[in-house]
């Protein structure tokens, strides 16, 4: 049983820490560094709720080793919002859209979305849904969901602040 | 679900890799992506004392043609994925790669790692058996080539050895007017399938089948070429093929032993997979025959 120093950027701020080969990214940001926004239910790949973007992508933070994020620049869903708390126009989608109920599943899903329309600006409704297909949502529905994509994508399509 | 200990190394290089894997023999596993063997190892479905982490070596990263379009093993599937050169050299692994998971696992899974880890639900292995592949394997003692028809030996089984890595893999590169087309049936979006078809045709200048490629997956313990379904319709004129169309699929159903399992079963298993042949040569052979579906 191995242990490392990794050194990251997490929502722009540089980190350090000491961790077991075998930590996962998602428990190294909750309990090392007290991040815990970023969700874990399932921890084997399925759930979506601990999607970080790691150099700008999205990923699940229970399928990458802490170890192996070292170096990288890491974003978790408290660095979507702006410095001031104003909330992203991803997150001020869902607010207004009902895209959450109980937020288990809303750290997940703000950051692929927040990914996702930085890919595809302008996304069909077919396109949204496989897009968020690997966040789950088990209490609002994903109603809700869809419209917030829709919404956000626009907003940030016509460069408004929500 | 959490993973039992295990020692992580980071070789630099793929010789260091291999004289890891050849030091812990098989307490060692090759790590890549991780999007298959992290949850496996979070599950405790299996250990290792080692893992030789091949994600950041960088001989391992890059895609390139030269005759064969050849993808590193490390690459990411999302990076092969938007990849024109991939898209133009060898449009099958184009359009397998968005049917493996979801986006966010293609971040992290890598093209080698699919093929290495050798699930037989995956779409990348039957591509590449269908395609006639060319796996290039390292060890610690040097490198040598494997065809994709020798590699797949069973569920997660193929035949590299323990102190082996997959490095890389070169697709045949199809020159004439060509269609590519992969369905599946899966529960969910991005599931393993329950069954799956990836085939590409090819047509000469005489508007004949010059070639037919298809690879069936999820439905046996290993990738299956429909070899049957293949020779049916190579030489066919698009007529021809069309008309032979329905046959050719049943036989592709009669060429493996089904899996039977809680998901499905066997006979179930070999009509999806019969509708499905035919859907996807279809859709295959009207685009190349520059038909709009």
């Amino acid at each position: 049983m191995s242990e490392h120093d990794v050194r990251l950027t997490v929502n722009g701020a540089r980190q350090r820490g000491r961790v077991e080969s075998r930590t996962n990214l998602a428990d190294f940001l909750r309990e090392d560094l007290g991040l815990t926004g970023t969700h874990l239910a399932c921890e084997h790949g399925v759930c979506g709720a601990c999607t970080v973007l790691v150099d700008g992508r999205a990923v699940r933070a229970c399928l990458m080793l802490a170890v192996q994020a070292d170096g990288t620049e890491v974003t978790t869903v408290e660095g979507i919002a702006a410095p001031d708390g104003t909330l992203s126009p991803v997150q001020q989608a869902f607010m207004e859209c009902h895209g959450l109920q109980c937020g288990f599943c809303t750290p997940g899903f703000v950051v692929t979305v927040t990914a996702f329309l930085e890919a595809n600006p302008d996304p069909t409704e077919a396109e949204i849904r496989e897009g968020i297909a690997g966040n789950l949502c088990r209490c609002t529905g994903y109603q809700g969901i869809v419209e917030a994509v829709k919404l956000a994508a626009t907003r940030l399509r016509e460069g408004v602040d929500a | 679900m959490k993973a039992a200990p295990f020692d992580h190394h980071a070789p630099e290089s793929v010789a260091d890799a291999a004289a890891l894997l050849a030091e812990h023999g098989d307490e060692a596993k090759v790590l890549a992506g991780g999007q298959s063997l992290l949850p496996m190892l979070a599950m405790r479905l299996t250990r290792f004392e080692h893992l030789v982490d091949v994600s950041r070596v960088p001989e391992l990263h890059g895609i390139t043609t030269d005759g064969d379009l050849r993808i590193g093993a490390s690459t990411p599937q999302a990076v092969a994925e938007h990849d024109p050169v991939v898209a133009d050299a060898v449009p099958l692994v184009a359009r397998a790669i968005p049917h493996i998971g979801h986006f966010q696992i293609r971040n992290r899974g890598t093209v080698g790692g699919s093929i290495a880890h050798a699930d037989p639900a995956s779409e990348l292995p039957a591509v590449a058996l269908a395609l006639d592949a060319v796996l290039e394997v390292a060890g610690a003692t040097g490198t040598r080539e494997i065809a994709a028809t020798d590699f797949f030996e069973g569920t997660w089984s193929t035949a590299l050895a323990d102190d082996e890595i997959l490095t890389g893999v070169r697709f045949p590169v199809w020159t004439g007017r060509q269609g590519a087309a992969v369905r599946e049936v899966a529960r969910r979006s991005g599931d393993f399938a329950i069954a799956g078809v990836a085939a590409a045709v090819e047509l000469d200048a005489a508007d004949r089948v010059a070639r037919v490629a298809v690879g069936l997956f999820g439905v046996a313990s290993t990738p299956v070429r429909a070899s049957a379904t293949e020779a049916a319709l190579t030489g066919a004129s698009v007529a021809e093929a069309t008309a032979a169309l329905a046959d050719a699929a049943l036989a592709a159903a009669d060429g493996f032993d089904a899996v039977d399992d809680l998901h499905a079963t066997g006979a179930y298993r070999r009509r999806v997979t019969t509708h499905l042949v035919q859907t996807a040569l279809t859709a295959a052979i009207q685009e190349a025959s520059g038909v709009r579906a």
